[in-house]
């Protein structure tokens, strides 16, 4: 007691926090974007702290993202189109974690489930179906096995987690490493090109359809390299936009995210959608790995993603796990992405998107809440008798 | 010392939380050594004045004095020190731990180490000074109700408190274990101590207080009331602000088949234990069987297992004819047997989502709303706006998240979602607690209402109050087993206490 | 006879060195839980004190100043959890997601002149006179880096402090009831603060001991997640510190494995020849994580049994006055 005292009467101000009862619509709009001004300006400190310029840092990762608009009238859509080319896995993998986490599963493996599907795509390409397999077979194939590999990947946890309680967390997440292993198994070994950590390029059958394919009709979009696995993002976020809004599935998903033991009063088979769910989740977490070697490098190797499945959990996070809001905070994030290619260190990028998830959580309640601090008179008061006694 | 020496004054006291003006300038009076009851329904501030009292709200406005002295508050630790102690309605002990480690929690002395038999000693010598029986080794878990509220007692005088708050204390105890409680209040009045006992039951105020104040929505609407002359009937226009009637207007029950029909129900508790040792009931169209009993002898566990939400382990619950032993949660409603769940919060509803969606819990898979895969999100609207109107469920819009409906609109909302399908058997657990007397009638209606249409209501409650103005037949549950069954016609109060203390001898005098 | 004797020493030696990181962030990680709140931060945590003390071990040239260093700095992180997940109740998974964010990109920031660094004072070795004689238990426990002995020390202590002393007690008493340690006028806020910070020097002491003397070096991402590892290590062990020290070292002989393993004595049918296969390499380095997996189910299936669990308010924010009150 009596530390508690010293501490009130030297700091004689407490933190009230009290609860907006209204929820107004403007505060749920205005309040991403005031927090997420925030967080660049607490990363800006962190940055001058150790040593480089936030000014210089943000100005080169805004043209680096989304180029300027002299730039885009003098035809250079080159920015926005990198920009969609990192927003697309990021875009997938933010619609696996959203549904995960609207159930309140916290499948913090979309990393682990991309690789995976980065792998089974690569099996089909190279191993499964000849070269010579027409586009139109061989890339719904390719996706057809990404995402039960991404499913299934996501689906064994979630059948831990359902039937015995283990921990989602941990052990979606030590997955994550395992599939890093799996991988760098076939890539040095039995898929290696010649030994190298890399295999061979895929067939052009195996390849999603790029812009600059169309420069014959549209010369503007020569040398875009942005691809067709956007195209797959967006009817995934449609898709779940949809089933959540009005399925019987996308209703029982939110009873049990919300309140575990009303669903099972309404009766829904809890079970079963966990396993359902992971199922989906790393199914689109696996379309995310496939859309990387076969839209952007067409080989398989190492270094596949700079942690999209990670980067993911903030996007879904900031978008408040709604669908459509991940479409647009994954292209936010793409640029910064694409920006953080330009300056080094490389874990600025990283160590930003961990501030904005900070500021973006412990803001929420911020703005959710009315704060003041305010002159306590009875904790001096109490700290006065204290001292009296 | 002089009869009105005063122990406690509040004077002015004001609390806000948002949106509730839960204190509004109260003063409050309590004598040295007398039992001082605060009288007021659910919601009227009495508990946020104690807590105040005892430290663990700041008031917005007001003063405090302890005998005599301006006291402020910063915690609950300083009003202990100051000789403030409270029992609350939920014991604040932690259940993993033993009774002598809660009761030496957060004291000053043994500052690092702790050394578990000194303190065993310390309890037990105290429990024998005030007569109080307590094991100082077993773990709280491991005791019952009535005697977790004897540690929480000892845990008070174990820390000098010469002022005892309590909140609702006889809420969970028998009518046997109520007078037990009594007696041992009046005997620590008059070797000094002040008591101040909350409730809202009239006839237990009546009996054990020297002096009343009563709290009306928020405000102290009589101050420290002797008891000459005061009736029953004054009280409750005090607390309520209008006549009330004692006895709700029924219709005598035409009860005709059983159709829920209970068979020798085992079933294990959330430690594995076993909570139902063959439980066998019987409910009738037309009827409401109250089962009464002390909460945590097998209710949950019995409500749970008959709606197909607990994992029976022997026995059969038939309902209409159909085995649902087992069955899942919903061919259980199917099967047209309804459930008005304990935890409204908890499993009732879902806080987030709103009052349309959560009228739609139960019934999202069935046409109209269910539309093969989809939803039918125009027709779950219209069954909201239609059973808001019914049950007259005051919320601003069918948008609004139901968790920012009062308890009494909550249940309402249940209420209503689980009527609506009129359906053949209803269970109700613990359909009142906590709601203030207008909502507590409007529930009883909607119950009465329900029999009358014919359907079979199980309904159970730890309130006798309520169950002997509802129910027809009356069951009591003691240790997973029922102790016996009668007519609510001419039921003896003192016999169903007993029967809730686990005494089955007056069930087979009957019976024989 | 003695080839395999050798060859499993060495394994276990090499498993208490290796598991000692571990075995510090569980030990942190298991006091925070005890009080009620989880930190999935530990990761980051880790990576902040292992390139901090890196760097003031290269700088400076004393170990033990840049140990120290790491420790505060993990217990400083561990502060941001804090005030998001405590103060500004937070979702603790999201809050500590976050944590492990900024560690690891700020530690990449920080660390990225020190990749190259070979030469940073490290913590010296101590072969425990006597003890370190006894023939194979000497090696396995007594032969060892100066901090592999503070985890020895570290273990009974955190048992008896949760255990035996009235600190414990209230920290039990915080993550158990926390509306209940208020009502005895236990300061909740502050004592979940308290547990978060040691939570996070005990982190930050498990990523420096393993830059200045587990794996002496700095590289992005050191902690190759033994960070969450330590996570699933609290729930395998019960929430208790010895079967915590179990885990870890444990843990910390498969980690070693595929490197073990390349020091295979001959075995019958040549099976030391597919052990020392280099593409085994890449199974043998899933194990740890296979483990970690594996531990969890059997924790859960115990769990299951006994009904053992959680503390009871484990990653629930405490609200003066709301439920419970």
């Amino acid at each position: 007691m009596s530390a508690q005292s010293s501490i009130a009467e030297r700091f004689p101000y407490r933190i009230r926090i009290q609860k907006r009862l209204d929820n107004p619509r403007w505060l749920s709009i205005l309040s991403p974007v005031v927090l997420v001004i925030g967080a660049l300006i607490v990363g800006g400190v962190l940055l001058s702290i150790v040593g480089v310029s936030p000014f210089v840092a943000y100005s080169r990762i805004f043209r680096a993202a989304f180029g300027t608009p002299a730039g885009w009238l003098r035809g250079e859509l080159y920015p926005l189109s990198d920009t969609t080319i990192k927003a697309t896995p990021l875009l997938l993998a933010g619609l696996s974690v959203a549904l995960a986490f609207r159930m309140q599963l916290w499948n913090i493996g979309a990393e682990g489930q991309l690789l995976i599907g980065a792998w089974a795509a690569t099996g089909v390409a190279l191993k499964l179906l000849s070269p010579d397999t027409p586009a139109f077979i061989m890339i719904p194939a390719m996706m057809l096995a990404a995402f039960l590999a991404g499913g299934l990947y996501g689906a064994v946890p979630g059948a831990l987690k359902a039937w015995l309680g283990v921990n989602l967390i941990i052990t979606t997440l030590m997955l994550n490493y395992v599939a890093a292993f799996w991988n760098n198994f076939f890539i040095y070994g039995p898929w290696s090109l010649r030994g190298f950590g890399l295999t061979p390029k895929f067939p052009r059958t195996a390849w999603l359809p790029r812009l600059t394919e169309f420069a014959d009709q549209f010369s503007i979009l020569r040398g875009l390299t942005a691809h067709a696995g956007i195209l797959i993002g967006l009817a995934a976020a449609f898709i779940l936009w949809y089933v959540l809004r009005k399925s019987k599935f996308g209703y029982e998903i939110k009873v049990i995210g919300d309140n575990p033991e009303a669903a099972r009063y309404a009766g829904m088979n809890i079970k079963r959608n966990i396993l359902l769910v992971m199922l989906i989740s790393g199914g689109l977490a696996g379309l995310a790995g496939m859309g990387e070697v076969s839209g952007v490098i067409h080989i398989f190797q190492e270094r596949i993603s700079p942690g999209y499945g990670f980067t993911a959990i903030i996007v879904a996070w900031l978008a408040k796990l709604n669908p459509w809001g991940v479409v647009l905070v994954a292209y936010l994030f793409g640029g910064l992405l694409v920006g953080g290619d330009e300056i080094q260190p490389f874990g600025i990028v990283s160590m930003l998107n961990g501030v904005i998830l900070f500021v973006v959580v412990g803001g929420e309640l911020l703005l959710r809440y009315r704060v003041r601090i305010e002159r306590s008179e009875s904790v001096t008061q109490s700290a006065a008798a204290g001292g009296g006694q | 010392m002089s009869e009105n020496r005063l122990a406690v004054e509040m004077r002015g006291i004001v609390k806000r939380f948002p949106g509730v003006l839960a204190n509004d300038r109260v003063d409050l009076d309590v004598r040295a050594g007398e039992v001082h009851a605060l009288l007021g329904e659910n919601g009227a501030g009495k508990s946020t004045l104690m807590n105040i009292l005892s430290g663990l709200y700041h008031p917005d406005e007001g003063e405090i004095y302890v005998d005599g002295a301006k006291v402020t508050f910063g915690s609950p630790k300083d009003a202990i020190h100051d000789g403030i102690g409270m029992i609350h309605q939920h014991f604040m002990l932690v259940p993993v731990l033993s009774v002598a480690e809660n009761l030496v929690l957060g004291l000053d002395e043994a500052r690092f180490l702790l050394r578990p038999q000194k303190i065993e000693a310390e309890v037990e010598a105290l429990s024998q000074r005030f007569n109080i029986s307590v094991d100082p080794r077993a773990k709280i878990w491991q005791l019952s109700v009535g005697e977790q509220q004897r540690v929480e007692v000892l845990k008070m005088l174990y820390r000098g408190a010469n002022i005892l708050i309590m909140d609702e204390p006889t809420a969970v105890l028998t009518p046997q274990e109520v007078e037990e409680l009594f007696h041992t209040l009046r005997e620590m009045a008059s070797s000094g101590k002040t008591i101040i006992f909350i409730s809202h039951k009239l006839h237990e105020v009546l009996e054990i207080a020297d002096r009343i104040s009563v709290l009306r929505l928020g405000r102290m609407v009589s101050s420290g009331i002797d008891l000459e002359g005061v009736t029953k009937k004054d009280l409750a226009r005090l607390m309520v602000g209008r006549e009330v009637l004692f006895r709700i207007d029924r219709k005598a029950a035409t009860p005709g088949e059983p159709i829920l029909e209970i068979r020798n129900l085992q079933a294990l508790d959330d430690k594995g234990l076993p909570a139902l040792k063959g439980i066998s009931l019987e409910v009738r169209t037309g009827e409401i069987l109250a089962l009464a009993g002390v909460s945590g002898n097998g209710q949950r566990e019995l409500a749970e297992a008959v709606t197909g939400l607990r994992e029976a382990t022997g026995g059969s619950v038939i309902a209409q004819g159909r085995e649902v032993t087992n069955a899942s949660p919903s061919h259980v409603l199917e099967a047209g047997l309804s459930f008005v769940p304990e935890d409204r919060v908890g499993m009732g509803s879902v806080p987030n989502m709103n009052i349309s969606e959560n009228l739609a819990l139960r019934n999202y898979r069935i046409p109209p709303i269910g539309n093969g895969w989809v939803m039918n999100l125009v027709a779950m609207r219209e069954q909201a706006e239609k059973l808001v109107d019914e049950f007259d469920i005051a919320t601003p819009s069918i948008e609004t998240p139901s968790r920012l409906l009062s308890g009494g609109n909550l249940q309402k909302l249940i209420l209503a979602r689980e009527i609506s399908g009129a359906p053949a058997m209803l269970v109700a657990m613990q359909p009142t607690r906590g709601l203030d007397v207008g909502a507590t009638e409007a529930v009883h209606r909607i119950l009465l209402e329900q029999r009358d249409e014919g359907a079979a209501i199980l309904m159970i409650s730890e309130d006798l109050d309520e169950i002997m103005a509802l129910a027809d037949r009356i069951a009591v549950i003691y240790e997973g087993q029922i102790m016996g069954e009668m007519s609510a016609e001419g039921a003896d109060i003192e016999e169903i206490g007993l029967m809730m203390a686990g005494t089955r001898t007056a069930h087979n005098v009957k019976a024989g | 006879m003695s080839n395999y004797l050798i060859f499993i020493t060495t394994i276990l030696a090499a498993g208490v060195a290796s598991g000692t990181p571990v075995l510090f962030a569980t030990i942190g990680e298991l006091f925070a839980e005890r009080a009620g709140v989880i930190n999935l931060g530990v990761e980051g945590m880790m990576l902040m004190g292992a390139v901090t003390a890196f760097l003031v071990s290269h700088t400076l040239g004393d170990p033990w100043i840049a140990l120290l260093v790491g420790m505060i700095v993990g217990g400083l992180m561990s502060l941001l959890h804090a005030l998001a997940s405590i103060t500004l109740r937070a979702d603790q998974v999201v809050s500590g997601l976050a944590l492990t964010f900024v560690g690891a990109g700020l530690s990449s920031v920080i660390g990225w002149s020190l990749v190259d660094v070979r030469d940073a004072p490290r913590l010296p070795a101590l072969d425990i006179p006597l003890l370190g004689q006894i023939p194979v238990l000497g090696q396995i426990f007594f032969q060892h880096n100066v901090i592999v002995y503070l985890g020895f020390i570290m273990v009974p202590i955190a048992w008896f402090i949760i255990n035996r002393t009235r600190p414990g007690l209230n920290m039990r008493a915080v993550g158990e009831y926390p509306a209940a340690a208020d009502s005895v006028g236990i300061n909740v806020f502050r004592l979940r603060y308290l547990y978060v910070f040691v939570g996070g020097l005990l982190a930050g002491l498990a990523g420096a001991s393993l830059s200045l003397a587990i794996t002496p070096l700095w590289i992005d991402g050191l902690t190759a997640g033994q960070g969450w590892i330590a996570l699933g290590l609290v729930i395998f062990a019960g929430w208790g510190p010895f079967r915590a020290a179990f885990g870890s070292y444990l843990f910390g002989a498969i980690r070693r494995l595929p490197l073990d393993l390349q020091g295979a004595p001959p075995l019958p049918l040549d099976a030391h020849l597919i052990l020392q296969d280099p593409l085994l390499s890449y199974f043998a380095n899933m194990l740890p994580y296979l483990f970690v997996i594996l531990v969890l189910v059997i924790a859960s299936g115990e769990a299951l049994r006994k009904r053992l669990g959680a503390p009871a308010a484990l990653g629930i924010p405490y609200i003066r006055g709301e439920r419970g009150i």
